[in-house]
């Protein structure tokens, strides 16, 4: 009674064309969603998930066009809701792949309340938040993933309010997996989102996405050859906390409880921050980290295993059916306190 | 009322055809429970029933207040009994406030029992009663006053348990019960059975309880203050087998026959909200039907979880009263625009906002209809009792899951909470729920068309080559691709709008109660079934020209409806709102309709409704 329900069902053997569907891509030429599309399309026929078995859903807003382009099964529904939407899919159907596609203004805004619940119940379901820091689809407002100061449209003289992390908010919902990668990363997209995929619970995958038109180069940190270089920091299960180019190699170990960065061959091996996913806690702390202080990690911050809600629920369910059998709303009407009337 | 053979001890035994007893005190003096079980001996003594619960919102009202006092009120009768009675014939009051606020419902020269030991200075006070009226002769001149140390004689009966005074104290609301349970002849074995159950595991509760409700009914027996008692012979009913039933565990059942017979599972997503709240508890028990209850974390989610089911190919129930159905619009317009079926439970009551959330009030008609942005027309159905909830949620599943539209149901507080002898139905007699998932490839789209009913195709995900990707954008019919085409738009809107409109192909032709022409037709909807029958039966014993029509099916109306109306030359619509069916009906069919309403957060007296038929026929209005 899982995904593994759907996974268990031999795939035929897919390309990346068999998971195009036949509508002309809307975005604005140069999107940053044009490479998300194209990596997840390449990483499906990796599943192995017969197609008809996949849906993706979505809310509202640049990103959550995106079912529409995948030739799947799949439903663009309401701004902020799909967390919503997807969690009682699962209920109804664990026997499918559950994909949420969202934006930092659906996700985390509109739609936070929802994102915090479907991450807390640990919902099967695989989400991938399109973070490009603005709201593109109604032009050009500021989101809740905008630097403080943001000069916007609607905050012309600049925003007022923090942005949200949302790394640290997944991990303070209780995600079981988040990861974090970037648009102009082909490989390392198509990497995470099979992990994500893979994970039973909620997997919460932040993407950084370009939005050239309104936000252009808002991740340039991890765009720009040379500042790639130097704050890149690959997160590998097992492998220590190393960053920068290879004559100036940089490491992130802990000072008392704090992060710090320091020359890499200054510190003793033994004194390395290895990488561990099954660590929440450090997971926490490296969801902090960002330029220029810190370098941007990318890759997998935790995968731990944990309840699946709908699990739980569907158990109660044929455990209710197995002992005192399948409902019967004859016998129902009639039971508890009934009088005859002739 | 003929007086028949006294019973032994000299004491007069009066048959009467019915009888209204309310039971009022303080929220923590278990009158609800009290009300209840004097319910269920009723239905053994074969009556009809009505009742009406009526309790503050808070929890645990301070003791004492006027805004603590909770009632049960229930009348029984030997005939049909259709509402829960306008006035008293029997008041218990527990405290002062039970009184103050309950007494101006009291039938002159009706019963009045009070408790004399909650009659103290400091209840007094907070009753707002200067001096204690219990000494002072007016209420022994305007109704027979029994006043009875019910907190006394019920200490006194169960002094010797080892018990705390606390728990004793809870006990005395039995006294009440087994009082008026010898007033007016009722069985005490159905409360005897139910303490000996409940109390299982506690014998000295189970002993106190047994103890104060003998005690009770004893006093009533022996004390030299009540010279009559009361019998109500059983009502002439249609004969099976029979259960009570209130609208929300009904609406519940409903839903699980659904389930049953369709061989669907069901997805109900709910936020705790009153009046609805039991909906949710009462699913979640039944995990068997293959039920998945889902307390979501908003009324939001609630909806869109039920609409994701509904994609999935579950059938998705949501529920909630007004305002939580307000937050639900939006998601409402998406299941319309994807063409999903989905039923919608709103539990009506007093508004606006929180308004009054234990109160009745028939005022979210116009949101039902309305409420959503754009053109985004639902089917829109009411049942008329407690009982007719099971049927009329079944009737949502079967409408939503052939033509897929969302259904919305709208019941109230009164109809939730109240329960009525129910006739238990024979499942197999339910019009069968055929839900066909398309699996044929060949010439699919998502929004081909059914020609009967508009329906399109209801496709269950995992289906092979059935790929498709539907939304909340506008789509071109047929095909579901993305359209922005004015003239599609267009045939778009009137297509939703005529799926739901032959939704009146499966209404049957509406029952008219009375001349199929006269003076008046009164037109009710909902809740109001009781107190308009009741009313219209008086005035046509009075012989006045007045029939009535109770409306199940408020979007569409029925097709017969527009011919009926015009077989009458006036129209009357009484309705717990400002004037809503009546604006509908005044439009629709350019028909001088007249509302007759009143916004209390209680039920309709079938007085003030028999009121307003006289004046209207007498062409005073």
């Amino acid at each position: 009674m899982s995904a593994g329900g759907a996974e268990a069902k031999e795939a035929p053997k897919y390309t990346k064309k068999d998971f195009e569907s036949d509508q002309d891509v809307r975005w604005c030429p140069g999107c940053g969603d044009y490479a998300i599309l194209s990596a997840v399309q390449k990483a499906m026929p990796d599943l192995g998930i017969p197609k008809e078995d996949i849906v993706f859903v979505s809310g509202i807003g640049c990103s959550s066009r995106f079912p529409y382009y995948m030739n799947t099964y799949g439903f663009h529904t309401i701004h902020g809701r799909a967390p919503a939407i997807a969690t009682g899919l699962r209920l109804a159907r664990p026997d499918l792949k559950v994909f949420v596609v969202t934006g930092d203004g659906d996700g985390l805004s509109i739609g936070g309340n929802h994102m915090l619940h479907v991450l807390r119940r640990n919902v099967n379901v695989t989400i991938l938040l399109f973070n490009n820091r603005i709201y593109g689809l109604t032009k050009g407002q500021y989101s809740p993933t905008s630097e403080l100061g943001k000069v916007t449209k609607s905050t012309p003289v600049g925003s007022a309010d923090r942005p949200v992390n949302p790394l640290a908010f997944a991990l303070g919902c209780g995600a079981t997996f988040v990861g974090r990668t970037v648009d102009r990363n082909i490989p390392h997209m198509e990497e995470m989102l099979k992990r994500a995929a893979r994970h039973r619970g909620a997997a919460f995958v932040e993407i950084l996405q370009n939005c050239n038109v309104y936000n252009d180069l808002a991740w340039n940190v991890m765009y720009d050859k040379e500042q790639k270089l130097q704050y890149e920091l690959r997160l590998e299960h097992g492998k220590p906390l190393l960053f920068g180019p290879q004559d100036d190699r940089r490491a992130v170990i802990m000072d008392g409880v704090r992060p710090k960065v320091v020359t890499a061959k200054d510190v003793p091996a033994s004194a390395l921050w290895v990488h561990d996913e099954s660590n929440v806690n450090a997971a926490k702390l490296l969801a902090d980290l960002f330029a220029p202080d810190f370098p941007v990690p990318i890759g997998v911050l935790a995968a731990v295993a944990g309840p699946v809600y709908e699990e739980i629920m569907l158990d109660q369910e044929q455990k209710a059916i197995s002992e005192r059998g399948p409902g019967d709303i004859a016998k129902l009407l009639t039971s508890g306190d009934t009088w005859r009337i002739s | 009322m003929s007086e028949i053979a006294a019973p032994a001890k000299g004491k007069s035994l009066k048959e009467l055809d019915r009888a209204v007893v309310r039971f009022a005190g303080d929220s923590g003096d278990g009158m609800q429970l009290t009300g209840e079980q004097f319910t269920t001996e009723s239905a053994w003594a074969g009556n009809d029933i009505a009742t009406l619960p009526n309790f503050p919102a808070e929890i645990r009202a301070p003791a004492g207040t006027l805004f603590g006092v909770s009632s049960f009120q229930l009348q029984f009768g030997s005939q049909r009994v259709y509402t829960p009675g306008d006035r008293l014939d029997c008041l218990v009051a527990m405290n002062p406030a039970a009184l103050k606020v309950h007494l101006r419902d009291l039938k002159p020269g009706g019963l009045l029992v009070v408790n004399t030991a909650a009659f103290d200075k400091r209840n007094l006070d907070k009753a707002g009663y200067a001096a204690n009226p219990l000494e002072e002769s007016t209420l022994a001149e305007r109704y027979r006053l029994h006043k009875v140390d019910m907190t006394g004689l019920t200490y006194e009966a169960v002094k010797d348990l080892p018990l705390g005074t606390k728990e004793k104290d809870r006990t005395k609301n039995f006294f009440a019960l087994g009082l008026v349970s010898w007033i007016y002849t009722r069985p005490l074995e159905p409360t005897l059975e139910w303490i000996t159950k409940k109390f299982v595991k506690n014998p000295s509760i189970a002993e106190a309880n047994t103890r104060v409700l003998k005690a009770g009914h004893a006093y009533g027996e022996t004390a030299e203050i009540f010279a009559e008692h009361y019998t109500v012979e059983a009502a002439e009913m249609a004969p099976g087998l029979y259960r009570a039933m209130t609208g929300n565990r009904a609406l519940a059942w409903g839903i699980l026959a659904a389930a049953e017979r369709s061989k669907v599972p069901v997805v109900y997503g709910a936020y705790p909200i009153t009046p609805a709240s039991d909906i949710l508890h009462e699913l979640a028990l039944h995990k068997r039907f293959r039920v998945r209850t889902i307390q979501a974390e908003d009324e939001i989610a609630a909806i869109t979880a039920a609409i994701g089911a509904a994609f999935g190919g579950a059938i998705g129930v949501t529920g909630s009263s007004g305002p939580g159905i307000a937050l639900k619009g939006e998601a409402i317009g998406l299941a319309v625009t994807a063409e999903l079926p989905l039923v919608i439970f709103d539990i009506q009551r007093g508004g606006p906002s929180t308004g009054l959330p234990t109160k009745t009030e028939q005022a979210d008609l116009m949101q039902a209809m309305y409420g959503r942005n754009s053109e985004s027309p639902v089917v829109v159905l009411a049942p008329a009792t407690p009982g007719d909830c099971f049927y009329v949620a079944y009737e949502a599943v079967r409408i939503a899951t052939k033509y897929m539209v969302p259904v919305m149901v709208l019941s109230d507080g009164f109809l939730a909470n109240g329960s009525e002898p129910w006739l238990i139905p024979d499942p197999q007699t339910l019009p069968p729920i055929e839900i066909g998932f398309r699996t044929e490839k060949e010439g699919f789209f998502p929004y081909l068309r059914d020609p009967a009913t508009l329906a399109r195709p209801w496709v269950r995900p995992g289906t092979p080559g059935l790929e498709h990707r539907i939304g909340g954008i506008e789509k071109q019919d047929v095909t579901g691709n993305i359209s922005y085409d004015p003239d599609n738009h267009d045939h778009m809107v009137r297509t939703r709008a005529e799926k739901v409109r032959r939704v009146a192909q499966e209404i049957p032709p509406t029952t008219i109660n009375g001349p199929a022409t006269g003076d008046l037709l009164v037109v009710g909807w909902g809740g109001t079934y009781g107190a308009i029958t009741a009313a219209v039966e008086r005035a046509q014993t009075e012989g006045r020209a007045v029939a009535s029509i109770h409306l199940r099916y408020l979007n569409p109306l029925p097709p017969d409806l527009g011919h009926i109306l015009r077989e009458y030359r006036k129209v009357l619509v009484p309705e717990i709102n400002s004037g809503q069916l009546v604006r509908v009906l005044r439009a629709e069919y350019l028909v001088d309709a007249v509302g007759f309403n009143r916004v209390r957060g209680l039920p309709l007296a079938s007085e003030e409704i028999l009121e307003a038929i006289t004046q209207l026929v007498e062409g005073h209005v």
